[in-house]
């Protein structure tokens, strides 16, 4: 199982990066988004994993580790927040600067209309 | 006697004073000038005495103790007879510039920069500690920028204080190298000790490279050859400037230096070498040079530039007489070529040229300040009877009594009497061509005497000449000395001051030097012509190109490297972050621990399948946005079914909300964004970015297999034990949100009400672009707001608000808690603005979210602080239970009010930001604009 | 019970979210009031927390009364005290300034301000790495919508890359903090610092991965070689007073840097001792040289003005490099002079700006200034400190810094980098200077003259030149303090890990 979510965190982080690399907003922001899932995992595996554990005290089983799991509510909602501000940001240098490269003008070799 | 500090503190005052006489005339604005700096040389010459008999004085002040330095001052012979220099001189300038500058000047501020730069002259020879000396070095820099360029409407003034600022900027910056050097080998910033380290300095391996930075300061400042170029120009300055930089100051401070550190850096080979040799290439080029200029000033700059190093070249001698001459002609050249800057500036002032192919016959106009002036040039030209002569025999005398050059030092004497030819040869071109020589030719003004007072201080200067030249032993002798002595540090060799010492060589070199100036004056036409043939080289067109060529490459090479792309960036930043983690990555040799492997089931397969095929589509089609994004969307539903699996319901719930709204936010975005992206990338990029991303993603996986096998011993235990007893929660994960780590979570809530008002400050007042049909041309759906669904959303209301109340309250002990109740009651609300429109809720929901947002973490925040009003430190919780009949036995606790802080805040920022765009897109929709 | 210390972050929160309320949110001048009065009552909560500091006790606040390590826990020691002063003064100033209208150029400014305040005094004051990161976020999300501040395109397009560019950091900043709890189990400092000591070899290398990803994410916000490309283009775009108060961001990434390298990665922490430091040095040198390259071609007065800050980053972390308690402590001096410097020759810069017409604050030659007289003293105050050249706050600081730089092998690498550093400023500053205030045509034109707040604003920043040359010695004992101290912590990590609040 281990070995899976590794894997797993692996892809996510090199999809992520990768994404995070293009040269338009939209697929920087899915890049980002899908490194936040990557975190988000990579984070909660740093608790090591348990399955059918405890959601909560006293009910007899062996309970996870609750820390990342608070960690990685709060690395939620700021992710969130962040990605909100990013396409609507993304929205805004469009409707600013004509178009959706991240440098506010398009590369020489590209044709697209504005 | 008053304390030395009292020297250049008054003259520092003197600055504001000077600056507060706009108002008063212009001669009671010199008087106030005049005052101070008289001041302090009255304290001055009360220590002169007691100086004189070889006394010297020190006073030190504290400033940092940490790095050894203090402010420190010290009053001995050779620091006496510069301060005299600079005070005299300077009230001399200060009554001549009265009368020199116009009516359009403005002469407070002439005056401020005038004492400004006299109080860094003092400075610098009063300073006991070497930092302190640095200091006022630079300070005369700065201030000496800043009187050149006192007319700063011509282009030549302001590019000659850039270019001595430049030039002694960089002597300075290797001067400070070396003082912080000679600190390190010494140990101490003190001249006393420096001066008494002597041989310690000359031993240490670092003695070769203190030497040459120390020198760099000293030859730019002193314009030695080769950095002489800066100061021809620096006489675009006022006259009075001139007279008072290039004779007695500003160009004399590196001399001082040289002299002041003689005891600790001179009596090597190294030394004799640099300095001498440099000198005597500045001594030859400056009076080789001065005989072709024909502006006044100009030629005086080259003869100061070659009498510079001729005091130069006698310090590099090694020899004590040959200090002791330096001293002499210190004083001598400071004397002649003040009066003589200060006759040329008359000159100017009355004819209005200093051209000398204009001026001539002058002695007709103006006999008395001719006479003065010839007086100060044969004193120049090193004629008898007057104190040039004086020196320059001793100057001749110690060319001849050494050896160092083995062989060749005949050399010296010999290129010795070409300069004193030379030297001869421009004095006389200055006295002949200016004042004899026919008539004038078609000069601006007729000429005619100065004010009577303009002529006061250069009859004072040439009176001295007088003196010193027929009785020096009278006159000179007993500061000489002093001053000598307290150069070298130990007693001076004998010498005599007298004017004959009957035949001998240095005699016959002065009449070799004043025939031979005569004849080269007399055949000057022949070499003009000669002269002619070299083409006039402007070191300040140099200066500029060079300067230019500085910026242009520095601009070019820093384009290449900043080229203002994004991608470059994160590029590099993710390449660093690679870097720094593969070196220990290859380290890591067990990377599977010895924790136990959990099984692998059939169910998690399919998902983890799912979940790689979603990925690489989103990472094949990200470019066709639609299908990435709902690609992407799917991901995040199996990231919270894994967080499910593996016993997180908190997570596996709250990353579920988020995604539904991340992906309602990204619809929106997708509206107003390009559909499809433009193949733009190369593909080396994309190969190399497809690299970089599977590097980073191997180091994660790797890092994260190695980390989930290792048994760990953490924190958790903790909070596992007092989650209960102390938080009054079973959900351990929700006590730590809200209680144990609550901070976190209030740093977290402002976060998202901070994005809340950022977005709306995006939205605010944005010119939108807006698509009227989607990719395939097929236009937006004008039908608003299907009436199904704004059925089925209105019914959903109150349902979804209830759910979001029950999550809410039981969040403490089971899954939920105020976040995601808060996203609930958000989406519910969203979903009715999907459904009914903005309008539509505009009229029914009076909610101002960013009040919301401001409430929720003033809810928050108060609590924290509540906990105060008990004596305990911020966010302390308190919980305890109750029973109503019917209700049972509940539980309040303070973490639930944080909470509702929480839910509050989390509802108006998502609202916030969804709502606002969510209204763009209504309003902008074509069928509706109009 | 003594709560000063979360004053410098409470302050700032109450007055943003009172900002929001509708009986202040209604009138500026109201706003202005209260963000001004409000400020300054940050710089007393912080001045007095630093007068405690400054008698060598150390503040530790445990939050929600969980003792470390369990519990978030706020340390109030020499330097973060320090470091929240200086914030505090910035942001008075600032808002000083912007209270001349720049406020008024859209909504939520005062606020925006106030929350960055508090990010920035969170980061300084918290003791605990996660805590450390949402404080980041704080500070992060407030300078993103502050940079927006006034609208227009340049704005825009700079904010895109430094936004993006940061949200890649704080990911790295998440694997990080990751590995950190996967490895050592703890979030505390002090606790880490303890943890890494008992590491056993594999642990020992992923531990070294997530400190050196830390230190690559910290390296972002300090703007070091290769990755302080963002700063330019965002600080020469932002607004003045926003900009005025981000020149402490790159003192937060270097704090950030100083604090685990003394405290975590210290001479007890065995494999892990000095982690990155040689990293540190090598960059360091690297950012001097592309700083002076910037800082010679720089096309307009901000620019120069971000290059500075670069080169101030770049001596800065070449003392941290080189590592001795003496460079440490010329450094911190050297990160004071060059923080409030550096926000002075913004706001200078934005002054030349509005009164030049369309050159704005470009080196040409273009109409003269309102205020040439006025305007020109204060640039050249800020020219002569921040080249360095004495006798005020700039020179001290070199020379501190490069006295402590003793070795020879380093001195052979240091010195010529520091003084061709300042030589290109000299040449930069006496290029732009005689450009605006010389080569100017027309006539000083009084009625585009700045409001007088504006003056005095960066007559506040500017003063610290001049003082902080004067009162040298007490400032250096301070700062020797501080690294003694710091080295105290190191020794023993537990004299910061304590239950409830103490002194």
């Amino acid at each position: 199982m281990e070995l899976l979510i590794s894997l797993i965190i692996g892809l996510l982080t090199a999809v992520g990066v990768f994404l995070v690399l293009r040269g338009r907003t939209f697929p920087i922001v899915l890049g980002l988004t899908v490194l936040s899932y990557a975190v988000n995992l990579f984070i909660f595996s740093a608790g090591r994993l348990v399955m059918d554990g405890a959601a909560v005290l006293n009910s007899g089983l062996a309970t996870p580790d609750p820390v990342p799991q608070a960690l990685v509510l709060t690395a939620i909602v700021i992710g969130f927040a962040m990605t909100a501000f990013a396409v609507i940001l993304a929205i805004r240098a469009r409707a600013d600067l004509g178009n959706d490269h991240v440098d506010g003008r398009l590369p020489e070799q590209s044709g697209e209309q504005k | 006697m008053l304390n030395l500090f009292w020297i250049p503190l008054l003259t520092l005052i003197g600055v504001f004073v000077s600056l507060s006489t706009s108002k008063v005339s212009r001669t009671a604005c010199a008087y106030a000038t005049a005052a101070l700096p008289a001041a302090a040389l009255a304290i001055v010459i009360s220590y002169a005495p007691s100086v004189l008999n070889g006394e010297s004085f020190v006073e030190r002040f504290e400033w940092i103790p940490a790095a050894g330095l203090e402010v420190a001052f010290r009053l001995d012979g050779f620091a006496l007879l510069f301060t005299l220099l600079i005070l005299g001189i300077g009230l001399l300038v200060i009554l001549y510039a009265r009368y020199y500058l116009s009516e359009q000047d403005n002469m407070p501020r002439f005056y401020a920069m005038l004492i400004l730069f006299m109080t860094a002259m003092l400075g610098i020879v009063l300073s006991e500690n070497l930092i302190q000396l640095w200091l006022f070095w630079e300070l005369t820099s700065i201030s000496s920028f800043l009187l050149i360029s006192f007319w700063n409407h011509k282009s030549e003034a302001r590019k000659g204080a850039r270019m001595a600022l430049t030039i002694t900027g960089m002597g300075g910056l290797a001067l400070f190298a070396g003082i912080l050097l000679i600190g390190q080998v010494v140990g101490s910033y003190n001249l006393t000790d420096v001066l008494a380290q002597g041989d310690l300095i000359r031993g240490s391996e670092l003695y070769p490279y203190i030497l040459v930075l120390v020198l760099l300061g000293a030859f730019t400042k002193s314009a030695q050859f080769p950095f002489h170029f800066w100061l021809p120009h620096a006489m675009a300055a006022p006259t009075p400037v001139s007279a008072y930089l290039h004779s007695a100051t500003m160009v004399k401070a590196g001399i001082f230096l040289m002299a002041r550190l003689y005891p600790a850096l001179a009596g090597t080979d190294m030394w004799f070498l640099l300095v001498t040799l440099t000198g005597l290439a500045t001594l030859l080029v400056g009076a080789y040079m001065a005989l072709f200029k024909h502006d006044l000033k100009g030629l005086l700059a080259y003869s100061t530039i070659s009498h510079l190093g001729l005091i130069t070249l006698l310090l590099g001698l090694n020899s004590k007489l040959a200090a002791v001459a330096a001293t002499f002609h210190i004083i001598n050249h400071a004397t002649f070529k003040a009066s003589l800057f200060m006759a040329a500036g008359i000159i100017d002032h009355e004819t209005g040229t200093r051209d000398m192919r204009k001026l001539s016959g002058l002695w007709r106009y103006m006999p008395h300040t001719a006479m003065l002036a010839m007086v100060a040039a044969l004193a120049m030209a090193g004629v008898p009877l007057l104190n040039g002569f004086l020196s320059k025999e001793m100057f001749f005398a110690e060319t001849l009594h050494q050896g160092s050059l083995g062989a060749l030092s005949w050399i010296l004497p010999v290129l010795a009497t070409v300069a004193g030819i030379f030297s001869v040869a421009y004095s006389l071109r200055f006295i002949h061509d200016v004042f004899f020589n026919g008539e004038p030719v078609n000069l601006p003004k007729t000429p005619h005497e100065p004010p009577r007072y303009m002529k006061i201080p250069v009859e004072i200067l040439v009176a001295l000449c007088f003196v010193v030249g027929i009785a020096p032993g009278l006159v000179v002798a007993g500061i000489l000395h002093s001053a000598a002595t307290s150069l070298l540090q130990s007693d001076t060799p004998y010498y005599s001051l007298a004017i004959w010492h009957g035949f001998n060589f240095p005699l016959l070199m002065s009449f070799i030097a004043l025939l031979g100036g005569i004849l080269v004056y007399a055949t000057r036409k022949q070499l003009f012509e000669f002269q002619s043939q070299f083409p006039e080289r402007d070191a300040k067109a140099i200066f500029d190109q060079n300067i230019k060529r500085i910026v242009d490459s520095a601009t070019r090479i820093y384009g290449t490297i900043e080229n203002g792309s994004l991608q470059r960036y994160t590029m590099l930043f993710i390449l660093s972050v690679a870097l720094f983690t593969t070196v220990p990555m290859t380290k890591l040799i067990d990377y599977e621990g010895a924790r136990p492997l959990l099984p692998v089931d059939g169910i998690s397969i399919v998902a983890t399948i799912i979940l790689v095929v979603s990925a690489l589509v989103t990472l094949i089609w990200h470019r066709k946005r639609m299908i990435a994004l709902i690609a992407v969307s799917v991901v995040g539903l199996i990231v919270s079914l894994i967080f499910a699996r593996f016993s997180a319901p908190d997570l596996a719930l709250t990353q579920l909300s988020v995604e539904v709204v991340t992906v309602i936010l990204l619809m929106l975005a997708l509206f107003f964004l390009p559909q499809v992206t433009a193949k733009a990338a190369k593909p080396s990029s994309v190969v190399r970015d497809l690299g970089l991303a599977t590097l980073i993603g191997g180091v994660m996986a790797t890092i994260s297999y190695a980390m989930m096998t290792h048994p760990q011993t953490s924190i958790a235990d903790f909070f596992i034990a007092n989650s209960k007893t102390g938080g009054g929660g079973t959900n351990v994960v929700n006590v730590i949100l809200v209680d144990f780590r609550g901070f976190d979570t209030f740093g977290e809530i402002t976060v998202l009400g901070i994005a809340g008002l950022g977005i709306y400050k995006l939205i605010a007042r944005m010119k939108l672009f807006m698509p009227s049909a989607d990719l395939n041309g097929i236009p937006w759906s004008n039908d608003h707001h299907p009436m199904m669904l704004a059925t089925v959303s209105r019914a959903l209301l109150p349902l979804a608000l209830l759910v979001s109340a029950y999550i809410f309250l039981r969040g403490h002990n089971l899954p939920g808690g105020g976040f995601i109740a808060g996203l609930v009651t958000a989406v519910a609300l969203i979903l009715q603005y999907i459904a009914n429109g903005v309008d539509f809720m505009r009229e029914r929901s009076r909610l101002n979210y960013q009040w919301l947002i401001s409430v929720g973490l003033i809810i928050a925040g108060m609590t924290g602080m509540g906990s105060w009003l008990f004596g305990y430190p911020f966010l302390s919780s308190w919980f305890d239970y109750f029973s109503l009949p019917g209700v049972g036995k509940f539980e309040l606790a303070s973490a639930m009010v944080f909470d509702l802080g929480v839910y509050l805040t989390v509802i108006g920022s998502t609202l916030l930001i969804l709502g606002n765009l969510g209204a763009l897109t209504t309003h902008a929709r074509p069928e509706e604009s109009k | 019970m003594n709560h000063l210390i979360t004053l410098p972050i409470m302050l700032p929160l109450l007055l943003a979210t009172l900002q929001l309320l509708p009986v202040i949110e209604k009138s500026i001048e109201r706003q202005r009031l209260i963000s001004v009065l409000g400020s300054l009552s940050i710089v007393i909560a912080s001045v007095a927390l630093l007068i405690s500091a400054s008698a060598g006790n150390v503040t530790l606040y445990a939050l929600g009364n969980w003792e470390a390590p369990f519990g978030i826990q706020l340390v109030g020691d020499r330097l973060s005290s320090m470091m929240v002063v200086l914030t505090s003064i910035l942001l008075l100033a600032a808002n000083l300034y912007a209270s001349a209208g720049d406020d008024n150029q859209g909504r939520y400014f005062y606020p925006l301000m106030m929350f960055q305040a508090m990010g920035i005094n969170g980061a300084f004051l918290t003791g605990d790495i996660f805590n450390l990161f949402v404080f980041f976020e704080i500070l992060l999300i407030a300078s993103y919508s502050l940079l927006i501040h006034g609208g227009g395109k340049h704005k825009t397009s700079a904010a895109v890359h430094y936004v993006f560019l940061n949200l890649v950091g704080s990911a790295i900043f998440l694997f990080a903090l990751g590995i950190i709890y996967g490895t050592l189990g703890t979030l505390n400092m002090a606790d880490m610092a303890l943890r890494v000591r008992e590491l056993n070899e594999s642990e020992v290398q992923l531990a070294k991965i997530g400190g050196m990803m830390l230190l690559s994410v910290f390296a972002l916000k300090a703007a070091l070689l290769p990755l302080q490309f963002w700063l330019p283009r965002t600080y020469a775009s932002a607004p003045g007073p926003v900009v005025a108060l981000f020149a402490i961001m790159t003192k937060v990434g270097i704090y950030s840097i100083i604090r685990i390298q003394s405290l975590i990665f210290g001479d007890s922490a065995g494999a892990l001792t000095d982690l990155g430091q040689d990293w540190i040095w090598v960059l360091a040198l690297g950012t001097l040289i592309i700083a002076t390259l910037g800082v010679i071609s720089a096309p307009s007065v901000k620019r120069l003005a971000a290059h500075l800050v670069i080169l101030s980053v770049g001596t800065l972390l070449v003392a941290v490099g080189f590592g001795t308690a003496e460079s440490l402590s010329a450094a911190l001096f050297y990160a004071v002079h060059s923080t409030l410097a550096g926000a002075a020759f913004f706001l200078i810069g934005d002054i030349i700006a509005e009164q030049r017409e369309r050159s704005f604050d470009r080196i040409v030659a273009g109409r003269s200034l309102a205020q040439p007289m006025s305007i020109g003293i204060l640039f050249f105050v800020a020219a002569l400190t921040l080249i360095g050249m004495p006798p005020l706050s700039g020179f001290i600081g070199k020379f501190l810094i490069m006295k402590s730089i003793d070795s020879g092998s380093a001195l052979v690498w240091a010195w010529p980098l520091l003084l061709i550093g300042s030589l290109a400023a000299l040449v930069a500053f006496s290029r732009a200077g005689s450009t605006l205030f010389w080569r100017s045509n027309g006539k000083p034109d009084s009625s585009k003259a700045s409001a007088t707040r504006k003056f005095i604003a960066v007559g506040i920043l500017l003063s610290a030149a001049p003082l902080m040359s004067l009162f040298a010695g007490p400032i250096t004992q301070y700062t020797d303090a501080t690294v003694e101290q710091l080295q105290s912590f190191e020794l023993n990590p537990r004299q910061i890990m304590a239950k409830g609040v103490q002194q």
